[in-house]
């Protein structure tokens, strides 16, 4: 399949900010089910985009725009190649030994209701436990938006049984990694099967290593492995090491982002790409649904 | 508190104090035992009471974390030195630098090729699932290849040539000004004693330090020098007094992190005639603190974008992050591996025999034995969260084999060591107290430099082994004398 990703992220303040910096991980690498047949990053704001590559892996942008900020648009689009292959990975870089995903971070450590569940789930077997453990969530939590924010935690998502596609991905991290199974953070897009084209942020999902198959990527949102659908574009322990945009600037007063994504197959009939005026209104850090 | 008889520094004994006999003083201390001996009690007194008045003009304070009473308060100093011979100190610098060496060659493996890993030497668990150990660095290589250009080395001592290392610092070492501050008490204090014992000088530790920054530096400064700062976490931070004094004393800006920015992953300071760029950062705050772009998103203490700067060789990072897990009481118990492992060579200096609790076996034996043994967190510092067996009462010890049960892994256990004495100055009379030593080796691209001696920390209270500057413990200034 050709993916297709426009990608939009306005941040206006308040006043004018400065000394605005922020580190970008936009842009996927590919492996042997994912060639990236073109990528851009483009600013309204002129500045030094520097690039760089993180401990995980992932390709990075380190952004700084010129002078005095109240408005910076920042625009991400290419096209993908990918291929079906069930979930499985292969030929993705690695530069990490895959006992490190088998720590907790602060936003997947276990309380006693997630070590519950995966004592629940645990089917001895690593593939059938994240088989069974993603339908479970699938099943088991309500997709709502209005519930967590970027910061909240795995336990606190558990809790109310809600939340977006980042707190079913910390959840199944922390259940996966507590029963010894290495798990890590993805932060990526996903072409809708419903055909919704513009979606309100980016996707997120879980991917675990499996004995003799590697990394397989699971989507709990959506109840499934991921398919062809879904463009891989960073990893991490959790989301903060994946989040596609993490910012920093002096003054400014109060910030509004809007985000709006358009994923699609290139070859389904062109949705309307968003103006930037009338996208969907999200607060300062942006989460992933 | 019960006493525990130990090897007495001045006597070579436990015995002396009261027998008031010079017979059986250690040459190291015969000039000492004289200058207390021509000392009548007021005298004594005067010049504690002189000590006093000296550190509070300096100023020297130390915030107490959890103390409501005081948050920032003297440390106790005594004015009777601590004495090593030249003879012993060379041995201990011989095994402090192959000790750093092998702490620095551990640290470049650990985030390079993991060769020690591979080879089974330290489980990989260990380093890799361990907290301290930090992603971000893997593949990274620090300028210079150094990782620790500040170790502070906790030693002790329990018999004539018997050392033990307790403990490696290799993340923020403290301490070091009440180092520099002793000697130049004790040097107003008793200037006659200093023409009696040839004592070899500290006060070149600022110009050895800012000497081991300057070769770290990633940029090569035509004239003049590299642009050194320290960066302190600010004023409420417990060792902020010593931020300031070293900066003082190393002529370089003392900054927070709102002083800082990054701009095309290069770092500069904001001065008055416009932004500087800095090259080395002799940092005092911790690394979850240091970058909220890549760590603790809340922090205020950091520079936004320093880790992308220090990724890109722009800027060194003293010490370097990810340190942290030379720290880890376990993997301090694989110091004497870890040392065979890069250097070839036998361990100059011991390690206390250590139980690691996260085995099983050691675990049931550090149970069945917590009333003789000291244990701690493997993550902890400054003396809390320890429990010290002998000294604790029978519920405490309960309470903490519960602690230990649930959470095995966070702990380990050592024999309750009876540290030496030193004849120290008390109300009553002179005494003998229980103390360690930190000493400092620095190592820079050009090699490691120790000056000689270190900071005497003391338990002020008769027959207590912690000597925490955080649980009460003072200080005393450390001659290294000839002879």
């Amino acid at each position: 399949m050709r993916i297709r990703v426009d990608y939009s992220t306005v941040y206006e303040y308040a006043q004018p900010a400065s000394n605005v910096l922020q580190l970008l991980r936009v842009q996927p690498a590919g492996h042997e089910g994912q060639h990236v047949v073109n990528w851009r990053i483009d600013s309204d704001c002129d500045g030094h985009l520097k690039r760089g590559e993180d401990a995980f892996g992932n390709i990075t942008h380190m952004f700084y725009p010129d002078g005095l900020i109240q408005r910076l648009a920042l625009h991400v689009s290419g096209e993908v190649d990918t291929q079906e292959s069930h979930g499985v990975l292969a030929g993705t870089f690695e530069p990490l030994p895959a006992m490190a995903f088998l720590r907790q971070s602060e936003l997947t450590r276990p309380d006693d209701a997630l070590l519950a569940l995966a004592r629940q789930i645990d089917a001895g077997d690593a593939l059938a436990s994240c088989h069974r453990l993603t339908g479970l969530l699938y099943d088991g939590m309500t997709f709502d938006a209005d519930v967590t924010h970027s910061h909240s935690d795995a336990a606190h998502a558990f809790a109310i049984k809600a939340g977006v596609c980042q707190d079913y991905a910390h959840i199944f991290l922390s259940v996966a990694r507590s029963i010894g199974i290495p798990a890590r953070y993805v932060s990526g897009h996903l072409v809708r099967q419903d055909g919704l084209i513009t979606q309100p942020a980016a996707h997120a999902w879980a991917e675990a290593l499996i004995p003799d198959l590697g990394w397989v990527a699971f989507d709990p949102t959506n109840g499934m492995c991921a398919t062809e659908a879904y463009l891989r574009v960073a990893v991490g322990l959790d989301y903060r090491d994946a989040a596609p945009i993490r910012g920093a600037r002096r003054g400014g007063g109060t910030e509004t982002m809007n985000v709006a994504v358009t994923t699609q197959a290139s070859g389904q009939a062109s949705g309307r790409h968003p103006g930037l005026g009338e996208l969907g209104q999200q607060t300062q850090e942006q989460s992933q649904s | 508190m019960q006493a525990i008889p130990a090897f007495d520094e001045m006597f070579g004994s436990g015995e002396g104090y009261d027998s008031r006999s010079p017979a059986g003083v250690t040459a190291a201390y015969r000039a000492i035992r004289q200058w207390m001996a021509d000392s009548p009690p007021e005298l004594m007194a005067a010049r504690r009471a002189q000590a006093e008045l000296f550190f509070r003009r300096i100023g020297i304070t130390f915030a107490v974390y959890g103390d409501a009473q005081a948050t920032e308060r003297l440390i106790p100093f005594d004015i009777v030195p601590r004495i090593l011979t030249r003879a012993e100190w060379d041995r201990l610098e011989r095994g402090l630098k192959q000790r750093v060496q092998a702490l620095n060659m551990f640290l470049a493996d650990i985030y390079g090729p993991r060769e020690i890993l591979k080879a089974g030497v330290v489980p990989a668990e260990l380093v890799l699932m361990n907290p301290a150990y930090c992603l971000h660095m893997v593949g990274r290589s620090p300028p210079g290849g150094v990782w620790v250009h500040i170790a502070g080395i906790d030693l002790v001592r329990t018999g004539s040539d018997d050392f033990y290392v307790l403990e490696d610092n290799a993340r923020t070492p403290s301490g070091v000004s009440y180092m520099l501050e002793n000697r130049e008490v004790m040097l107003k204090l008793v200037p006659e004693l200093f023409d009696q014992v040839k004592v070899a000088p500290v006060e070149t530790y600022p110009e050895r330090l800012l000497e081991t920054l300057a070769s770290v530096s990633p940029r090569k400064v035509r004239a003049g020098h590299p642009t050194c700062v320290l960066l302190t976490p600010g004023q409420y931070n417990s060792a902020f007094y010593e931020h300031s004094f070293l900066a003082d004393k190393l002529g370089i800006e003392l900054v927070e992190g709102n002083d800082l920015f990054v701009r095309d992953d290069i770092v500069f300071m904001r001065t008055t005639e416009g932004p500087q760029r800095v090259d080395v950062i002799y940092r005092r705050v911790d690394d979850a603190f240091i970058d909220p772009l890549v760590f603790n998103p809340d922090s205020m203490l950091g520079v936004p974008g320093l880790m992308a700067a220090y990724a890109a060789g722009n800027v060194t990072l003293a010490n370097a992050v990810g340190t942290g897990i030379a720290d880890d009481k376990a993997i301090y118990s694989y110091m004497p591996e870890i040392v065979r492992f890069y250097t070839g060579e036998e361990p100059i200096l011991a390690n206390v025999p250590t139980w690691r609790c996260r085995e099983p076996e050691a675990l049931m034996y550090v149970l069945d034995h917590l009333p003789e043994l000291v244990v701690k967190e493997v993550d902890g510092s400054g003396g809390y969260g320890m429990l010290v067996g002998p000294h604790a009462s029978k519920t405490t010890i309960a309470a903490f084999a519960a602690k230990l049960k649930a959470n095995p892994e966070k702990f380990i256990a050592q024999p309750t060591l009876a540290l030496s004495t030193c004849p120290t100055a008390t109300d009553g009379g002179v005494a003998a107290r229980h103390v360690d030593l930190r000493p400092f080796v620095l190592t820079g691209a050009d090699g490691v430099r120790i000056v000689p001696g270190g900071l005497t920390r003391v338990a002020m209270t008769a027959g207590s082994l912690v000597v925490n500057s955080s649980q009460g413990g003072g200080t005393k200034d450390t001659w290294i004398i000839d002879g």
